[in-house]
This record gives C-alpha cells, structure tokens and sequence, in this order.
C-alpha cells in the first residue's frame, strides 16, 4: 500500500435539514472514509436551513452535496452517495489507495 | 399608462402585474399573471433575456417592486455590461436594494452525481435573496442549464415543478424563461409545470431582414391578443408593436380641428378636419404638400396642442427654412415644446423597425398630432405586405387614441399616380388632391377635395397660393380675392 499519511482530505457535507437524504449520504461517507481515509479526513457537516448563506459561496444548489475541498481540484458529488464505487472514484481515493 | 386602466377595467379578470414594457401590457391586456409564473420561451437569441430582466428592472422604477434575477448562466457583470447598452443602470438599482442578481454557476467545479438529491438549496438560496431585497418579481434564466449538469432526469425534472409551485406560494410574479425544443414549447417541457401565460418568442431572417415575433401561446384567465406581434430590441429595451385589433373600438369625435388655411378649412364643412381621422394629401413634387402639412402641424401648436412631424426627406433645417418663407415659425414651437420633428431618411430594409420606432415615439409623446411627411416609402415596399399591415394598424393605433393623422403622398413620377389611390384610399377619411396646371406661362396649384368622410365638403377646385403671409386659397375665377 502506498503511503497517504501525507494527504490530509477535507470533506464538506451540506444538507438541508436531516431528511433520509441526508442521513443516507452522512452514513455513507462516513463508512467510506472509515474504510479508505482512516485518521486522514475531516468531515464537516453544513446544514443550510441554519446557516443559508453558506450555499451560495460554494454555489451549492442541490443537496446533500458533498465537497471535497483538499486535496485540489475541488470536487462535488451530489446525491445521498449511495453508490459506493462512484464516490470512491468521485473523489478520486481509489489512485490515492 | 392610461390605456393600462382602461383596459383593466373592461376586462375584470385575473390581477395582473404590468410589465412596463411597451405594447407587452396591451397585448396581455394589463401584465403578467400576478403572483404566478410565466415561461418566456424561444430559441437562442430570441431576446428572453432582455425581456426579463427589463420586466425587473421597470418592475423596481415603475411599479416600486424590487426584482430578484437568478442567473444560471450569464455572469452578473456581463449581464450589468449588456443592459447598459440599453440604457439600464443595474449597478444603480442594485445599489438601491430594488435588483438583486443572483448567479447559480453551474460551471464551478466538476459535479459528479449519485443517488436521490433535492434542489433545497437553491430554494434556500432563492429564499434568502427574496427575503434580502424585499422581491416581488423573479426571474430565472434559465433553469434548462441545470439539465446538463445533472443527469437523474426524473428527480430532476420534479424538483423543478416543485421549484415553481414554491415560487408561487412564496407570491412572487416570476418569469421562467426556456431554450426552445424541436416540437415542444421548451427543450425539457416546462410548459408541463407553467401553463398560466406562456410567451413565444422568435427570431428570424428573412430576406437578409431580421423580423422578431412574439405570440402569446397560452394564457389562463384572461382574454389576449393571438396574433404573432412583431417587436424590436432597441435603444430603449423592448417593444412590441402595441398595434392589436383587440381594442379596435376606437372613439369617433365630432370635434373638429383646423387644417391650418382658413379657407380650406370653409371647405371642410367650415371647420377643418375630424378629430381623430387619418388624412391625405396626395399631389406630384412641387404641388405643396410638405407646406400643407406644416400649415396643420402651426395651428395644432397654435391650440397648444403638441404635434408630431415625421420627415422622411427633408432635413429639420430644412424643412424650417422652406416654412419661414410661407410665414410658419415652426422653430418657436419646436421652443415651446408644441412640435417635435423627426427626421430621418429610411430604408426599405429598416422599414419594420421604423415603423416601431414610430409608434414608440408617438406613445411617448403622446402628441394630439402626427403628420409623415411623405408615406410613400411605406406604400411603395410592395413585396413586404407585413409593412402595408403595420402601416395600417398604425392608421388604427392613431384613431383608437384620438390622434389626427395627416400623410402626406407623392404621386407621378416614379410612382404610379393610382399607386397611391389603392393603397390608402379605404384606410383615410379626408382626402385632398393637390395638382399643378399650366395657365400661359406660369404653373398654378391647385386643391380639392376627393372625398371627407361624413360631412359636407366642397367640391370646387381652388389655387392654392403660397405668400410670406403663409397658405391661401383663391377661387379660379380671376376676381375671386385669396
């Protein structure tokens, strides 16, 4: 296995309210990254119905959006992320593993 | 505008939101649906931009209510950029907290898609922008783009149908505008979710002319006009040629007003022309034509009543100059604010264009009198039968407003004489002839009238006689005083 110990992922989650969507897409990242980016992610939760003006800075327009951050380039993924394999490739962990 | 009441009035259906734009309210008869959407369709081009945003933007100066454009392509500042050149300052309503423009880039970042999704944000934002501004109007131009970003159609396109009831319950008056389909209304159906009022635009090339049309395709409620009206995006934005035979009713005057030369107007029943009719004055080059015109526009302003002259070939300074020596100070009115010349040399292929422009002064003037001086290019452009219809629902906007209308008409040389005689005869009340006659040496005019509609009218030939001391009849008898 490669070494990703350098790599530090930022991930942001925005949903708006815990609809099933997003409770769906939180458990799914959250498996994901347990299994792939373990002690090498941070995973912050946006809930726009509390904070609205968040949504316009990242041009989110759809939720839950997921935002990888870091590493650059900045990627979204849209959807409750049920399908495991297009977010792993989505966010590109798979070339890093 | 004063029509806007009227027309309200007669028809009392649903409450409407007037646009501003010209000739859009009547054609809707009074506005955009209120509170409700309206899908602005069309193909690339077409003008749906400009006429939304310039609904917002008369929407925050005219009816004092502030405007929320979405963008989900155009970039705020190229939008600030294009409206310019239409004389709109959006940085200045922005600034004012009357337009908001809100970009939805949907270019920003690669956006890969899994699984069920809402479009909750975008309602946050939408929600947030409202609620910022206090808008009352909306538009999103246009949402289509977001189909080629996500691909779960059908997610999707619910998404958008519950967008626009939430646009609706949230009692905004939004224009949703939409790329044009291959045989539907829009390329991804949005007439499926918008069916209130549905505006079609178009534009094309015909002839190496550019023609835009817009159609009210549908609108719920309410009667409308459902012809294809042309219309322009000029100088001044957007406008329909506010000429529809829906509010053909037109006023019929018994007042009279004076054609400028008091024997003329003895001829005239004693008292001149109907208020509100359309005359002509026909005759070959050098008969007096332009000087007979003039002689109406000076007693229209001399009543204070403002007159509209439309001059087709000759110059303003020229056409002052010619009316000095006959004693007409048109420039003292022109002063006074009574007499506005337009001059203008137009060509055939600009013809339509014109013609807006025309109607668009006329509404903004508003004048008690028009003159166009001469119609014969408008007459003579007989392979564009569009121009011949515009030119007579131009006759009928003028009647239905009570605005007396003198055209004036070269015949001879490289006009047919009986060209003229066609073309216009039906569509004009009063029609007097102008002619030169040799006597010896000398080449007098002459006048008389071909017909005037309902009233009594001379049917003797008079000279026509131009002095310092401006126009005068003379009978043909030699003793016969002018």
């Amino acid at each position: 296995m490669v070494d990703k110990s350098d790599k530090k992922w930022i991930l942001r989650l925005y949903i708006a309210g815990l609809t099933p969507a997003a409770e769906m897409a939180l458990s799914n990242i959250k498996t994901i990254c347990a299994q792939h980016l373990e002690g090498q992610y941070s995973l912050e939760v946006i809930d726009l119905l509390e904070s609205p003006a968040l949504a316009e800075g990242e041009q989110i327009f759809a939720v839950p959006t997921l935002v990888r951050q870091l590493p650059t380039p900045l990627r979204k993924i849209i959807g409750d992320l049920s399908n495991t394999r297009k977010v792993v490739v989505g966010l590109d962990i798979k070339t890093a593993a | 505008m004063i029509l806007q009441a009227e027309v309200r009035n007669r028809f009392p259906t649903i409450e409407k939101a007037p646009t501003g734009i010209t000739g859009l309210d009547e054609i809707t008869r009074g506005g955009l649906p209120a509170r409700r959407a309206t899908l602005v369709c069309g193909g690339a081009g077409c003008g749906k931009t400009v006429l939304a945003m310039e609904f917002l933007v008369r929407g925050a100066q005219q009816f004092g209510e502030p405007g929320l454009f979405v963008s989900f392509e155009e970039k705020p500042q190229s939008l600030v950029e294009n409206f310019r050149s239409f004389g709109f300052d959006l940085n200045a309503l922005i600034g004012k907290k009357q337009l908001k423009i809100s970009h939805i880039d949907l270019s920003h970042a690669e956006v890969i898609e899994t699984g069920e999704f809402t479009l909750e944000a975008l309602l946050i934002r939408l929600e947030h922008a409202i609620r910022e501004i206090g808008a009352k109007r909306v538009v999103l131009d246009t949402m289509e783009t977001i189909f080629s970003v996500l691909a779960n159609t059908e997610s999707l396109r619910a998404e958008i149908a519950r967008l626009f009831h939430w646009l609706t319950d949230k009692g905004v008056t939004a224009i949703v505008t939409g790329e044009k389909g291959q045989k539907e209304l829009t390329r991804h159906g949005f007439e499926e979710y918008l069916s209130d009022c549905v505006l079609l635009l178009d534009h094309r090339i015909c002839d190496q002319i550019s023609k835009r049309r817009m159609r009210i395709v549908k609108y719920r409620g309410s009667p409308h006009g459902k012809d294809e009206y042309p219309f322009l995006i000029g100088e001044t934005g957007f406008s329909v040629l506010p000429l529809t035979s829906l509010l053909l009713d037109q006023k019929v005057s018994d007042e009279r007003v004076s054609t400028g030369v008091r024997r003329l107007d003895e001829m005239l029943a004693g008292k001149g022309y109907f208020r509100g009719t359309t005359v002509l004055v026909s005759g070959k080059a050098g008969t007096g034509k332009s000087s007979l015109a003039a002689a109406f526009a000076a007693a229209s302003s001399a009543r204070n009543e403002h007159c509209l002259y439309f001059a087709f070939e000759e110059s303003a300074l020229q056409l002052a100059r010619n009316m000095r020596s006959l004693g007409i100070d048109l420039d003292k009115w022109t002063k006074g604010s009574l007499f506005t010349l337009q001059a203008t040399r137009p060509t055939f292929l600009g013809l339509e264009e014109h013609l807006v422009g025309m109607i668009k002064l006329i509404d903004t003037l508003r004048p008690s009198c028009v003159v166009i001086d001469p119609i014969t290019n408008f007459l003579s452009a007989g392979d564009q039968p569009e121009i011949k219809a515009m030119l007579m629902r131009l006759i009928d906007y003028l009647k239905s407003r009570e605005i007396t209308l003198l055209l004036t008409a070269l015949t001879g040389g490289s006009y047919r004489p009986d060209e003229t005689e066609e073309k216009v005869s039906s569509l004009v009340d009063t029609w007097i002839a102008l002619d030169l006659e040799v006597v010896g040496h000398a080449r007098r005019r002459q006048i008389y009238i071909v017909k005037s509609r309902g009233m009594e009218h001379s049917r003797e030939t008079f000279e026509l006689v131009m002095s310092i001391n401006g126009l005068s009849l003379r009978g043909l008898k030699r003793d016969d005083p002018p």
